[in-house]
This record gives C-alpha cells, structure tokens and sequence, in this order.
C-alpha cells in the first residue's frame, strides 16, 4: 500500500579530511567542501576566540594567521589550506601569562565589548612581523616620507592606522587601540 | 550556499581540464568568489584550486620588465623589491586598495577577475541586473547610482570594475598572458577588458576554462614619475569613488616625453584617456597643461542621475595626481 510519499535520498555533501596545524597542534578534521575556516574553528575544533562579525570580510573580527600571516577565515575555505598552520588568539597567552600585545590592550583600554578584540590582537601581532621587515602600507607613500623603498623605520599613527584598517571596533575604541599597539612596537 | 565539488589542480594545463566543465570556476583567495557564493550569486560545479600551481613569482623578463604570477598575492606584488624600484605606482595602487589581512588572500589573477561592487548585482533579491540575468534590465540606471559609472553608461550596464591594481597597470601598459584550451595568448589591458558587446554578464574577454598565468610590465625608464591618488568616502578600506594612477616621463629638459594617465571607479574598465596624454606629451608641466589635460580626461563623460559629482571630482584628482606624479 503506497502512503502517497515519496522518499528522496538525498546525498550528503562532499567531505573532506584535512590536517591542520592549529596553534601548534596538529589536528585532522573530516570537514564539508563549504566549511569556512572561521566555521571550522569554532563549530569543529571548539575555538570559540575568533569571532563572526560580517562572515563578509568587511569587519577583520575573524582575522587568524594561516602560514604566519593575518587572513580573514571567514572568506577562507577551510578544503584550501589543507596542510597549513593556523594561529588564533587561543596561541597568544601561555597559561596566565598574557602575551606583550594582550597586555597591552588592557593597560590601554583597548577595548569596550570585546567583540573585535581577537581579531585587533591577531592582526596586530602580524602587522608588527610585516613592518619589521620592511613591508609597505599605503601611508608609506605621503609625500612627506619618503620609505618606499626600505620601509618606513617607525611606525607612526598613521601607519598603525592605515595598516589596522581591515579590523573595525564597532565601540569606537579606536584611540587607545592605537595606544596599545604603539606602546608596544615602541618597546620592540 | 549551494555544495560543489572541490578539486585541486596541479599544472595549469590539469586546472585548464578540471574546469572544463560547465559551472566550474577558478578558485584563488577565494575573497570574492567565497563571498559571492555565500550571498547566492555565484553557485559553481566544481571549485577548481588553483592555490598551488606555482605561480607565484616575480621575476625579471628578458625585455627587462617583470613577469608577476598570476598567483602571486596582492601583498607580495607591491612589497616585492622589483615593483617597489621600478613601478612603486603599483604597489601604491595595490596598497590602496582592501586591507593587509585581503591582500595577503587575493591574487593578481583573481584580481583582474574580480566581479562589480554593484549593490544590484551583489544581492540576487534585486530582480534586474543585466549582469546576473542577461536581459533582465537594470536597477542602477534608475535607482542608487551614486557610485556608478560616468564613461560608457550608454549600455545594458552602468557597473565600475573594482581594482585599483588593475588601473595602475592599465597605465603601465601591462600585458596579460593568458592559457586556455585552444592554447596560449596575450591581450594589453585594453583588450583585456573589452568583452563581446552582446554579453553584459561577462567583464571581459575571458572565455569559459581560460586561465590568466601571468601579467608582464615593460621596462621601466628610470625618469619615470609616477602617483595612484584614491578619492573614497572613507580614508581607507573602501571602493574608490574616483582613482587616478599618472604615470610622466620627462626629457631632460624637463618636457614631458609621454604621459599615462588612467582613471577608475568610473566605468566597467580602467579607464584611460588618450586624448589627455596627448595634451600632456611635448609640454612642459605647469598648472594650465595639467587644468587642459583634466578637462580633456572628462570631456566624454555622461554622469547618471546621483554622480554628477565625479566629474568635478575626477577632474581635479586628474589634475592633483599630475601634480603628484612629477614631484615624486
């Protein structure tokens, strides 16, 4: 006797199985081909650190490093950097100790909510590697500094500013972000 | 967002045959595609990765230009030592534009082919956009087009390209060389840009499972001067409203031996203007050439109802990136 049902199998979607390196710590995912990276730190691997703003890349809250340098892992598919190494904010602090940038950040107030704040620290922490060795931010071209070549030495508000453009704080905390960061890049 | 099959490519000819099938797309940063997919207008087959294809060098070319990967990401080409000596134009062009964290994603490849900002085209609720459905008509014509086009808006559609990088090297009159699967070619951005006319769905001239390898720079004289000037809503982290890249070489009397000049965020193409170049060319650089060489730049324009502002606006980044370009 038909029920006037009809089942429909419907296939599950593609998986795959990658290995990351997340933090040090090597990690093999069985994961769907749509999984974003950010997706697949916090609903797979339960790194609950980098945060969804946008899921556009228009806010920098799921700003993570992949081979050592700053992505968005909501516009990264996690299938395509099978094999590479992840660093989220989870790798800053070791135990209790924080690390210099995190200090920072709460000596300078650098933030109000809290939502952006992982995102603020992974970038910054990249940003000081890229303009330790030499790399170029649009600010780098006034007319009034001349560093295109090496490199701007020191990193003045306006290049922490220009090169932290891509991570948004909603609350405004702008000012004393920038604070943070110059404190420690003046201490490097 | 609709699954797909992921396959990674291992040579361009391997990536040519993966995508060789119908909805399957090249697949780099990913920084708008992945977008794009999210939201619904993009729904490929196959995402076909072409992360790993080794592509991603700059390297000096025989003619003693440059040779850039069309995997090199936007980071590496304007911190990369070559581009920085040779044609900082570039990679101030390139900094201008997204942030470190896109950058460090995008590729020069996925740069060139990088879809409108058009808010019509980017959300699928709006029901006309002769990009996403051919025919279909379009909703910017006659709705919010204050960031629209100002050249060619005579067409089914009234969308600006996007890339600051590609209107620098409009003026540097890079070449793309691209692969496909009735071989190997080379088109000038100019020919690059220039889709068939009847498909206002397509940004250029790239048919299906064509693969862009390279993109060459001719040698760069050493009296170059050049300047990318940005104009956006916010200082940084934005589409351009108006981009102008200079690009001067003066004699050594300190005529202007030739002139590159080429504007963005004002039609569905780097937009350069030949007949301000030739305003420029045997003069002498003062603020009168450079005032007849704006004016020349916008003399075809044809704004929309909201952007009449860009050609004030356009006329006198035309005149200040001039006025940059020789001082540096």
């Amino acid at each position: 006797m038909t029920t006037g049902r009809t089942d429909v199998t419907v296939p599950p979607p593609p998986t795959r199985r990658i290995e990351l390196t997340v933090n040090g710590v090597t990690r093999t995912v069985e994961t769907d081909v749509r999984s974003t990276l950010l997706d697949l730190l916090r609903e797979s691997l339960a790194l609950t650190g980098t945060k969804k703003g946008c899921d556009h890349g228009l806010c920098g809250a799921c700003t993570v490093e992949v081979d050592h340098e700053r992505v968005l892992s909501c516009l990264t598919l996690a299938v395509s950097i099978d094999g590479a190494a992840v660093g989220t904010v989870e790798g800053f602090a070791d135990g209790e100790h924080l690390d210099p940038l995190q200090q920072a950040f709460v000596d300078h107030d650098g933030f109000q909510c809290g939502y952006c704040t992982p995102g603020q620290l992974c970038s910054a922490r990249a940003m000081l590697r890229e303009h330790a060795r030499g790399d170029l931010s649009a600010a780098s071209f006034d007319p009034a500094d001349r560093d295109v070549v090496d490199g701007p030495q020191h990193l003045s508000e306006n290049e922490i500013r220009e090169r932290m453009a891509g991570n948004i704080c909603r609350c405004g905390a702008y000012a004393n972000i920038v604070a943070a960061i110059s404190a420690v890049h003046g201490a490097s | 967002m609709r699954t797909f099959d992921h396959r990674r490519a291992g040579t361009v000819d391997d990536a040519i045959g993966l995508a060789s099938v119908p909805g399957a797309r090249y697949f780099a940063g990913g920084t708008n595609l992945l977008d794009l997919m999210k939201s619904g207008v993009e729904n490929p087959t196959v995402l076909v990765d072409v992360n790993r294809l080794g592509l991603d060098a700059v390297v000096r070319t025989a003619a003693g230009g440059i040779a850039i990967g069309s995997g090199v990401t936007n980071s590496a080409v304007a911190n990369h030592p070559l581009v920085r000596t040779d044609y900082p134009v570039l990679s101030q062009a390139i900094l201008s534009g997204a942030t470190t964290q896109i950058r460090n994603m995008a590729t020069v490849g996925g740069n060139l082919m990088q879809r409108t900002r058009c808010p019509y085209f980017m959300d699928p609720r709006f029901e006309r956009c002769n990009k996403r459905y051919p025919g279909s008509g379009c909703a910017a014509r006659d709705g919010f087009n204050r960031e629209h086009a100002v050249f060619g808006t005579g067409g089914p559609c009234v969308a600006v390209h996007p890339s600051d990088m590609a209107v620098a090297l409009a003026a540097l009159d890079a070449v793309v060389h691209i692969k496909g699967p009735h071989g190997p070619r080379a088109a000038t951005i100019s020919q690059f840009f220039s889709p068939p006319a009847a498909d206002p769905d397509r940004d250029n001239g790239m048919a299906a499972a064509d693969f862009i390898t390279s993109v060459e720079l001719p040698a760069a004289a050493d009296t170059v001067h050049g300047w990318y000037l940005k104009v956006r809503d916010r200082r940084s982290y934005a589409f351009a409203l108006v981009s102008v890249a200079a690009v001067l070489r003066f004699d050594s009397d300190g005529v202007v031996a030739s002139a590159a000049v080429a504007l963005g965020g004002v039609a569905d193409r780097p937009w350069r203007v030949p007949a301000a170049e030739a305003v420029l060319t045997g003069r002498r650089p003062t603020p009168q050439l450079f005032r007849s060489a704006a004016d020349t730049a916008l003399a075809d324009a044809a704004p929309l109802s909201h952007n009449g502002f860009k050609l004030p606006l356009a006329r006198n980044a035309v005149m200040r990136a001039l006025v940059l370009a020789t001082g540096r």
